[in-house]
């Protein structure tokens, strides 16, 4: 029956090469686990502060983190914030970070770059020139000048990272198009009459997608590496905010312990450092079972 | 080869034109107020503000202000940094050495390691090299800087002590201090500097504190590159003259490395000369952990202290730096594959 559905047909024999893939399904499953993490938080980590339940509760001010125990499951960081519940706390933020920051960033590059590859001359020109123009800086460098532009905090830094990382996909989608743009089919269709626009809809958008969804999920994780940087320095969620680079940046201090006990203080950083690096890990692995689902060079033997 | 590399410095001076336009839009999404009050020290000098104003010629319109900004710049005068309490342009000569010296450290190692293990990857596929290394680079990619240079800090100088964070020891730089008549500042870079001066002790104390940071730099660095390697290795190997140069006799060494290789090399430069480009930006993270001098440290204080001046410097910087890796990544292309004719 799904036979009948070349479209379906196609779907469910990329989702069949997808989960193939050893890794992709570790990808998948380590996505779930945050996913199910981000949703339950209220439940896991009830918040003190109903109104404001990104800011982590601490008991006391004392700066020195205290080890694991009954009551802080992953222990407290410097100014007794707990850990488990930063922890929690900074899957949603982490989310809210990755996704606001790629759909954005998406929409205006697949937008400029459809519009460069479909329309071509004078605008494909000026837009791609100012995309030439616009790499030039790392984006690093590039989103903290708009953060000292704009001032810091969370938004700002989404913001920020929004207005720099658009650049990478105008490319992929503007090649995308072109290389669509000369198939036979897009003139048939054009002959008979159909719309620019549904052109575009039906048939162009669906097929140049796909690198731009790999692009897309590898810039999940590298979004929540540069936030969690940019939080790290203190440019990014104040004091006391469930973040992951946030913690890490109040953990600074105790890297090294005592002389005696120099890795006393391991759980301030591999707590939030390993969410940051399973999270990232569990979006490359996904993007990159998904590059391999779609080379059309190694489908079907 | 003249005419083309003429052409792409004009490119370079359009880029720059971009750049500082971009640069100096986002300055001026700072309204007159807020740029003055930089040159107000006290509250009860806010009443100048005005005068400031008017006298700087902060409310004029766009392009005037920007003109006089980029004659300014064009004359050497980048500004002023409150972070390092210096002209940016002189702040910027000190530490670029430093960072220089970490990247320069960094970039053949990051060359040399993924190109050998990138081919040895292609060549041996499926193996237990390639599995290796195909995890690693996973990982790499996933491991934000920060973190994995965290990490080594803990486990290699808080419990095994080896490799100090910093620059230079302290009682190295406090004799430097001292004797400013024997330690002469040649090329800014303590490695080079030490056996300079005739002080190799210098030197050896500038490379362990060097361990650490070239390691992060290099493992994050080099996953990207061993699997862009491996698949041009791939994809070379799967040809027809291999196979043909395989079928007359010809051993595997020079089939893979002399022939396979080179021309599995064209991606490879490209990324090389991106990831050399962009090692300023994982020099940030690697400088402000290990508590390093350098441009990236003084990038990331300027940035949490709202110093304006040194993200323009930096950022037309970067943009020097980009043109000119992409103009020797092409002119490399060009001697690497004669089928690329230069125009």
């Amino acid at each position: 029956m799904i036979e009948n559905y070349p479209r379906l047909r196609e779907f469910r024999y990329t989702l069949f090469r997808i989960f193939r893939n050893p890794t992709a399904v570790l990808g998948f499953v380590l996505l779930f686990f945050f996913l199910f993490v981000a949703v339950c938080a209220p439940l896991l980590a009830p918040p003190k502060n109903p109104y404001n339940p990104y800011m982590m509760p601490h008991k006391g001010y004392s700066p020195i983190p205290r080890p694991p125990n009954s009551t802080f499951v992953f222990g407290t960081t410097s100014g007794q914030y707990d850990i488990f519940y930063g922890v929690v706390w900074g899957t949603r933020t982490a989310f809210r970070v990755g996704l606001f920051v790629v759909g954005i960033a998406a929409l205006v590059g697949i937008t400029l770059g459809g519009l460069a590859g479909y329309h071509g001359g004078i605008v494909d020109e000026v837009i791609m020139r100012f995309v030439d123009v616009i790499f030039a800086i790392p984006t690093l460098v590039l989103a903290m000048a708009i953060v000292v532009a704009f001032g810091r905090g969370l938004n700002n830094i989404m913001i920020a990272l929004a207005l720099v990382v658009w650049r990478n996909y105008v490319r992929v989608m503007r090649s995308g198009i072109l290389t669509l743009r000369d198939q036979d089919f897009v003139a048939a269709a054009s002959v008979m009459g159909v719309s620019d626009f549904k052109i575009i809809l039906r048939h162009i958008l669906p097929n140049a997608i796909y690198p731009v969804l790999v692009i897309a999920f590898m810039d999940m994780g590298s979004m929540v590496i540069t936030a969690a940087f940019m939080s790290f320095v203190g440019l990014g969620a104040p004091k006391g905010y469930a973040d992951w680079g946030q913690m890490v940046a109040l953990a600074r201090n105790y890297i090294v312990g005592p002389v005696e006990d120099p890795l006393r203080f391991w759980y301030t950083i591999c707590y939030p450092g390993g969410c940051i690096i399973l999270f990232v890990l569990a979006w490359n692995l996904i993007g990159d079972a998904l590059r391999d689902a779609f080379d059309p060079k190694l489908r079907r033997g | 080869m003249i005419a083309f590399i003429t052409r792409r410095l004009l490119f370079l001076i359009l880029v720059l034109f971009g750049v500082s336009v971009i640069i100096f839009g986002i300055l001026m999404t700072f309204s007159p107020e807020r740029r003055a009050a930089a040159y107000v020290a006290t509250p009860q000098q806010a009443k100048d503000i005005p005068r400031i104003i008017e006298q700087y010629g902060l409310d004029d319109p766009f392009y005037q202000q920007y003109f006089r900004w980029l004659g300014e710049v064009l004359s050497g005068n980048l500004g002023w940094s409150l972070v390092a309490t210096r002209p940016v342009r002189e702040a910027f000569l000190y530490l670029l050495p430093f960072t220089l010296e970490l990247n320069l450290c960094a970039a053949p190692l990051i060359i040399l390691i993924g190109i050998f293990l990138g081919t040895q990857a292609g060549i041996h596929r499926d193996s237990g090299l390639d599995h290796v290394t195909r995890v690693s680079a996973i990982v790499g990619w996933s491991l934000p800087t920060f973190l994995f240079a965290l990490l080594l800090l803990m486990v290699f100088y808080g419990y095994f002590a080896l490799f100090p964070p910093g620059v230079i020891s302290d009682d190295i730089a406090i004799w430097i201090a001292d004797h400013p008549d024997i330690y002469r500042r040649f090329t800014g870079m303590y490695t080079i500097d030490g056996l300079l001066n005739g002080h190799p002790e210098i030197t050896l104390d500038a490379l362990t504190h060097l361990v650490l940071p070239v390691t992060t730099q290099v493992i994050v660095v080099v996953a990207l590159l061993m699997r862009v390697m491996r698949s041009g290795m791939i994809e070379e190997i799967s040809r027809d003259y291999v196979t043909t140069a395989r079928a007359k006799g010809a051993d595997r060494r020079t089939i893979y490395l002399l022939h396979a290789r080179r021309n599995a090399l064209i991606p490879v430069i490209t990324v090389a000369g991106q990831l050399v480009a962009f090692s300023m930006e994982g020099s940030i993270a690697v400088e402000v952990v290990f508590n390093r001098q350098g441009i990236g440290q003084w990038l990331a204080a300027s940035a949490t202290q709202l110093d304006m001046p040194v993200l323009m410097c930096m950022c037309l910087f970067m943009g020097v730096v980009f043109v000119i890796t992409n103009l020797i990544i092409d002119i490399l292309y060009a001697h690497i594959d004669p089928r690329i004719r230069l125009g």
